[in-house]
């Protein structure tokens, strides 16, 4: 007995030091590996990305390079949680605009401005740059330029008599109304006005199309000056008359995509991903070939005064973990995913931020890319000017959650437009101050 | 009386051995339960005196108590209390309704009992964000199997955006809890009513008592014990609720869903508030300790049986 319990007692020791040492890490030998959280959303597909990472691989032998993907409203979080280990869980992150002030506070990202050379910084888009830029230092590449896009449905608005898509808000609901009263479509424009970040970007959209503004100079909201209160209050109104549909209050993007492909929607704002989705994917939707694009429209009293679209800008970058143990195998990754050949070959999901390609003989090739490209590259250059961004601070997700409570308060007629707002405005002057 | 005696060599007595072997093997157990439980709590509540941010986890900037403070005085922070409330009562009643009812079902064996007990696993088996995903594909507005259903029943002229109202989506958001959660409830009634002794009821049949009246006044109070534990159990769970949040509303809409757990997520990961999220657990802690305490208090009486 004394010996058999001496034995058992030594195994439950050894099993013990066993598992304590099993969770430390393991020991690194072989190629070095970068692992890289990516978006299953806008953007090239995940075959189109895995496809990207199978030809990095091959042509540098030395470096592997593991990808995984979440939703873009997963991701925030996950990269932060991810941070907070160390080795951080990935190397390679795909960072919102909005969130890049934030991080880069929070010293999340390495600073790549000096490994960036002159030619690089021309050659790229200068808009793009301020996508990845905090204080005057570079933080990443950019990779994906999106704004939210005007989409139609030109059989549908032709049924209903039109030959044209609406330049203003107001034409719009004009031609909704009509749509709706021949019954074509029940609600003819389905928005993404859920409680998440995509409500915001309607609403920016918006906003700027009626001569408002997030923030002032000094960085205080006003968004609740009369402007942003108007335009709060057509949204609600939209959706009281039937135009738009009421369920857009539970809707993000992909379900706002699933609506207008299937033609229960007539009008749509989408980021760029869609065109390709609706309008040429026969397995994806039902309304394949009937799916134009135009400029986002603006409201009357803007229009009057010259302004031609007005869109929200929601671009994003690729960045190296500042923590990373693999920082120069990263930075190889992100500079060849957003290297001008890369961009080139992947750009039906995915426009480039290489100016150059959008000249001349260039541009023709990019054109003549992929069935989507006709209309997706000249659309890009034509809307791009306009798209606005939001601010960039590093309270932005506790302000925007306020913003997103206030809208959905308003849509749910809980509070008026202008209490809403008010309270939302309140709160980013307490973030500010604090 | 110091007499220099020859003593023995020491030995253990065979209950000094069996102890000591015994604290041996519970070493490594105690070491996981002191890594993974207590170490988290301790932290975490020492966070919470302080403005920690995600970012950089260690604590730092001692506030003392002015994060519990500012939410004892914050109107959201009651918000989410009372709809926390609101949801672990609806829900816990309901379940211990139907649970109580499924039990009583089971144990008087009408045909297909078994394969009732047996099919009543499967909604408890799910996880509870694939229960998430699964109702909330049920309640989506454009193709939803409860749109679908009550349009071809004739019940509603056309499909409905059923989670854009902030009180009905928490009242959807309970039923996809109850539905997951009643089978837990049933069995354990189940189990118990099956250890009832059975001379008491048929006792009491022969004294003229009708079946209400046997339920009422001999099957309930010996379920009692039992009641209290499937109570205590599903409350606590209930009040933290999470997933199920997270995957069908995301708080939504105007923060209707948004219960103490998914504030709580709120300011430590989308806000970066650490000791504002620490602050927030501990408060729900003493509220859940709370609510057990009082249940126990409520329920529990030291049975006579028989």
């Amino acid at each position: 007995m004394r010996n058999s319990g001496r034995f058992l007692m030594l195994m439950v020791l050894v099993a013990l030091v066993l598992a304590l040492t099993g969770c430390g890490g393991q020991a690194a030998t072989g190629p070095k590996v970068v692992k890289v959280l990516a978006m299953q959303q806008a953007g090239p597909t995940p075959e189109e990305m895995n496809a990207i990472v199978a030809e990095f691989n091959q042509k540098n032998p030395n470096i592997k390079v593991e990808i995984e993907y979440v939703s873009y409203d997963a991701l925030h979080d996950k990269i932060v949680t991810a941070m907070a280990t160390t080795p951080p869980s990935y190397d390679v992150i795909l960072v919102d605009d909005i969130w890049y002030a934030e991080f880069a506070k929070a010293g999340y990202l390495w600073d790549v401005t000096d490994k960036i050379d002159a030619q690089t910084k021309e050659k790229v888009f200068a808009a793009a740059w301020d996508i990845t830029t905090v204080n005057g230092r570079i933080y990443g590449m950019p990779w994906l330029l999106d704004a939210k896009y005007f989409y139609y449905n030109e059989k549908i608005l032709k049924e209903a008599g039109f030959d044209h898509p609406p330049a203003t808000w107001e034409e719009l609901v004009e031609q909704a109304r009509v749509i709706k009263e021949k019954g074509l479509v029940e609600y003819p424009i389905a928005w993404s006005w859920a409680q998440a970040e995509a409500a915001i970007c309607d609403f920016v959209a918006l906003l700027y199309g009626n001569g408002g503004r997030f923030v002032d100079e000094q960085g205080k909201p006003a968004f609740n000056d009369e402007k942003g209160v108007q335009v709060l209050e057509w949204m609600v109104k939209t959706i009281d008359e039937g135009i738009s549909n009421p369920a857009s209050v539970s809707y993000v993007e992909e379900d706002v995509r699933n609506v207008f492909s299937q033609g229960k929607a007539a009008f749509a704002l989408n980021w760029l991903y869609m065109y390709d989705l609706a309008a040429l994917n026969e397995q994806e939707s039902q309304v394949v070939g009937q799916v134009k694009m135009s400029l986002v429209p603006v409201f009357e009293s803007m229009a009057k005064q010259g302004l031609k679209s007005s869109t929200i800008n929601g671009s994003m970058g690729f960045s190296v973990v500042d923590k990373s143990p693999n920082r120069e195998a990263a930075w190889e990754y992100v500079k060849y995913l957003t290297s001008e050949d890369v961009q080139k070959r992947y750009a039906a999901h995915l426009l480039p931020i290489w100016s150059a390609n959008y000249e001349g003989e260039a541009l023709e090739a990019l054109k003549a890319l992929n069935p989507a490209t006709p209309v997706t590259v000249p659309m890009f250059k034509e809307q791009f000017p306009y798209a606005h961004v939001r601010p960039k601070v590093p309270y932005y997700l506790e302000g925007s959650k306020a913003l997103q409570l206030a809208l959905q308060e308003a849509l749910t007629k809980q509070k008026t437009a202008a209490q809403a707002l008010n309270d939302a405005a309140a709160k980013w002057v307490e973030l500010q101050s604090k | 009386m110091a007499q220099a005696t020859l003593r023995p060599p020491k030995t253990y007595s065979l209950l000094q051995y069996e102890i000591r072997e015994g604290i041996l093997f519970l070493l490594p157990a105690m070491v996981l339960i002191f890594g993974i439980t207590l170490f988290p709590i301790l932290f975490t509540f020492v966070l919470s005196f302080t403005d920690t941010p995600l970012s950089n986890p260690s604590p730092q900037n001692f506030v003392g108590l002015s994060n519990y403070l500012a939410f004892l005085r914050s109107a959201q922070f009651w918000q989410a209390i009372w709809r926390t409330v609101y949801f672990t009562v609806v829900s816990v009643g309901v379940e211990l309704l139907l649970g109580l009812g499924i039990a009583l079902l089971i144990h008087a064996r009408p045909p297909g009992w078994a394969f009732l007990r047996t099919s009543l696993i499967i909604p408890w088996a799910v996880p509870t964000i694939v229960n998430g995903a699964l109702w909330r594909w049920i309640y989506n507005a454009d193709y939803g199997a409860l749109n679908g259903l009550l349009y071809s029943l004739g019940v509603i002229e056309k499909y409905r955006p059923w989670l854009t109202e902030p009180m009905q989506a928490l009242n959807l958001v309970i039923v996809a809890d109850i539905w997951h959660s009643v089978p837990f409830i049933a069995l354990i009634l189940q189990a118990a009513l099956a250890t009832l002794p059975l001379e008491l009821d048929e006792a009491a049949a022969v004294d003229g008592a009708n079946a209400w009246q046997r339920f009422w006044f001999i099957r309930l109070p010996l379920l009692r014990p039992a009641i209290l534990v499937a109570l205590v159990i599903r409350t606590v769970e209930a009040f933290r609720v999470f997933d199920i949040i997270y995957v069908i509303t995301q708080g939504g809409p105007a923060f209707g869903t948004v219960t103490i757990s998914y504030l709580t997520y709120l300011e430590s990961f989308s806000y970066g508030h650490l000791g504002s999220g620490a602050a927030l657990s501990f408060l729900i802690t003493l509220f859940t300790l709370v609510m057990a305490l009082a249940y126990i208090r409520l329920l529990y009486r030291p049975e006579v049986q028989g």
